[in-house]
């Protein structure tokens, strides 16, 4: 009943905001489905999916498909999705590589892209795209926060992250804020398992604080390992280390460890609380970062829709730039780059009820813009 | 750099070896008695890995888990050579290669659609949980310490029932001469559907007692087995101490690289690229020592005694 009255409220808000929903929208999600990083792709397409039925469009039609985390099959999707089902509007993907391949090929052939999670540099700076819109975030911001965070009482980190273009851009993103000393920079490789030869590093360097980007299993088996491994040093990271799609796996060894972060589960917003309550209704789970991205991509895209037709791209782009919708987040623009603008917080890990969850501690930064903006002529 | 940090370093390498060597003993005492390329080993790795986290968070016990995880493997490899395998015996290694494979993906869809998508929480047993204080005075974790202990007495107890007992004598004559032995009585299909579970327990093993350090989830599998092929491929295909002493080599030498190459490039390159850079060839380097025994010794460092 509740749900049903909150559907009803939002599709009330979103027919007052204007006209009617006219011409149908075909909107193509590809996401990670299968394989290890099949958690992330879930919540994208769950908190995706929340939106969609919440706003209760029924011109709306989603077409989601699993690239099993591979690049080649993600192009495959994407030009199936452009061609034999004609979508309007692509998203979904959460990895870097694969959105690189499908991403600047999908605006080449007039379709829209809107980025649920991936956003690597390379499309926000001199490169970016009229129908590319980032709903998450850039790819550094999380880690340019840590390493504004860490300014304050670290004088000696240690920083690690896999060998990969992403993991370049954290440690990159880390510097560019991180104004004390460095006890080591070491990347690791992807998908490693064992940490201990790291670990050890860590307790003969000498350091006051570690940063750790371990996104997904590489995170989970960090943390269990650095807690048994006697080392007292404190552990921080962006979000993604210590997302909700992790914290169940990584158990207790987790708590106390500090993180970045647009969003955490206690904001109190009435947006973010009822995003909580519908998702968790749904979904019988808590729901993670990636999960609200996506949210607002749908959020986004309805609000766009609700107002403009998406044959005509202009004045579509002209709605979604706009951002008129009530991010969880709170604060939500897009910057000149259509990336956003938004207050990133720091973050504790935390056991509320028997269940691990992230605490909103402070705001690290308001309004935050990324570095690649300047660089963006559209 | 010192002493104690050599030494902590030389420990992790020994103990990274051991896990692959519980994973690799199984590998090619499959392919040594039966012929067989198994790809799906990893997915048996997998089989142990969640039994054993399932188990422990239903009963609250590592311990039933840990046993758990043996018999869901070895129930998963006997069933999968009694279904699938008995088939391949006499098919080329493509053959074998594709249906295996096939057999991966089963078991990772199997897998995702009975415990879903998200890592699962397995914990190390309270007992083993911490670390103690080495001579020296380095903290090193007591887990670590109890999966060398576990390698090395599957190492004996490998050796022992391969040399020792009547099981042993058959797995040792099949090794040989097949044919023979089948006319000599011995009934060879059990004697493979049992060597299979036998293989496939030590793979659920290693799942169980890594998933405890690591992620338990699924696919986990198969970065372990493209190290257990490396480790057997140096060993020489088919001979367990191969799989061994290759398992100690390419630990040893992956934690010492992760370790040593960064440092060493320190002195030519600012930090981060060395770091880099480090990184980057540390990765490569169990290869890059393969490629290097497999061109003086093109068939490892202790082939099997057949052909």
């Amino acid at each position: 009943m509740k749900k049903l009255l909150a559907a009803a409220t939002l599709t009330l808000s979103l027919s007052a905001s204007g006209l009617a929903f006219a011409e149908p929208l075909k909107i193509g999600m590809i996401t990670t489905l299968s394989g290890g990083g099949a958690g992330l792709g879930i919540d994208t397409r769950d908190g995706f999916m929340l939106a969609i039925k919440n706003s209760g469009n029924k011109d709306i039609t989603v077409v989601t498909e699993d690239d099993a985390q591979k690049p080649e099959l993600a192009v495959q999707i994407a030009d199936k999705m452009i061609q034999s089902d004609q979508v309007d509007i692509l998203t979904g993907i959460v990895w870097s590589n694969l959105l690189m391949a499908v991403a600047p090929s999908a605006v080449a052939q007039g379709k829209f892209y809107v980025s649920t999670n991936a956003a690597p540099a390379a499309l926000a700076g001199a490169n970016c795209n009229k129908l590319y819109f980032n709903a998450a975030y850039q790819n550094d911001n999380l880690h340019e926060a840590m390493g504004e965070y860490a300014n304050k009482g670290y004088k000696k980190m240690f920083i690690l992250a896999p060998n990969y273009p992403a993991g370049k851009d954290s440690l990159t993103g880390f510097k560019r804020y991180y104004k004390g000393e460095l006890a080591a920079e070491v990347y690791t490789q992807v998908g490693q398992t064992d940490y201990a030869a790291e670990i050890a590093q860590m307790r003969a360097s000498g350091a006051d604080g570690i940063f750790v980007f371990l996104p997904g299993g590489m995170g989970i088996a960090f943390m269990k390992q650095f807690a048994q491994s006697g080392v007292k040093i404190p552990v921080m990271g962006p979000g993604f280390s210590f997302s909700q799609d992790v914290l169940p796996a990584i158990g207790d060894a987790a708590l106390g460890a500090k993180a970045s972060g647009q969003w955490a589960p206690d904001f109190d917003n009435e947006a973010s609380k009822k995003f909580l309550a519908d998702f968790q209704k749904e979904y019988n789970r808590l729901p993670s970062i990636y999960a609200v991205q996506a949210y607002d991509a749908a959020q986004l895209i309805l609000s766009a829709a609700a107002k403009a037709d998406v044959t005509d791209a202009d004045a579509f782009r002209a709605e979604l730039l706009k951002a008129d919708i009530q991010s969880p987040r709170g604060n939500f623009k897009f910057n000149t780059n259509q990336h956003p603008i938004q207050d990133i917080y720091l973050t504790e890990v935390v056991k509320q009820d028997g269940v691990l969850t992230n605490k909103t501690v402070e705001k690290i930064f308001t309004d935050h813009k990324d570095a690649y903006a300047k660089d963006c002529k559209i | 750099m010192t002493v104690a940090l050599a030494l902590e370093q030389l420990l992790n390498g020994l103990q990274l070896g051991v896990m692959l060597f519980l994973m690799a003993a199984g590998l090619t005492l499959i392919f040594g008695v039966m012929g067989l390329i198994n790809l799906a080993h990893g997915s048996l790795y997998m089989v142990g890995a969640f039994a054993c986290a399932a188990v422990a968070a239903w009963t609250g016990s590592f311990w039933i888990g840990l046993i758990a995880s043996l018999v869901a493997a070895a129930a998963a490899g006997a069933i999968v050579e009694l279904v699938v395998i008995r088939r391949l015996y006499d098919r080329d290694h493509l053959d074998q290669v594709l249906a295996t494979f096939a057999l991966i993906l089963m078991f990772s869809e199997g897998t995702r659609w009975l415990f879903g998508s998200f890592p699962l929480y397995l914990d190390i047993p309270p007992l083993l949980q911490g670390a103690v204080t080495l001579p020296g005075g380095t903290q090193y974790p007591v887990y670590r310490l109890a999966i060398i202990a576990a390698g090395a007495i599957v190492a004996i107890g490998l050796y022992m029932l391969i040399s020792k007992t009547r099981l042993g004598m058959r797995i040792r004559a099949g090794e040989s001469d097949r044919e023979m032995i089948g006319a000599l009585g011995v009934d060879i299909r059990t004697l493979y559907t049992v060597v299979f579970a036998l293989g496939a327990a030590l793979a659920g093993f290693a799942g169980a007692m890594v998933g405890a350090l690591q992620s338990v989830q699924v696919g986990m599998g198969e970065p372990v087995l493209i190290l257990a092929f490396v480790v057997i491929v140096i060993g020489g295909i088919g001979s367990i101490k191969g799989a061994l002493l290759g398992a100690l080599l390419v630990g040893v030498t992956d934690t010492m690289g992760r370790f040593l190459l960064p440092q060493i490039f320190a002195f030519f390159a600012p930090p981060a690229q060395a770091g880099m850079i480090g990184g980057a060839v540390a990765s490569m380097l169990i290869y890059i020592v393969m490629a290097v025994i497999l061109a003086v010794k093109p068939r490892g460092l202790f082939p099997a005694a057949h052909a």
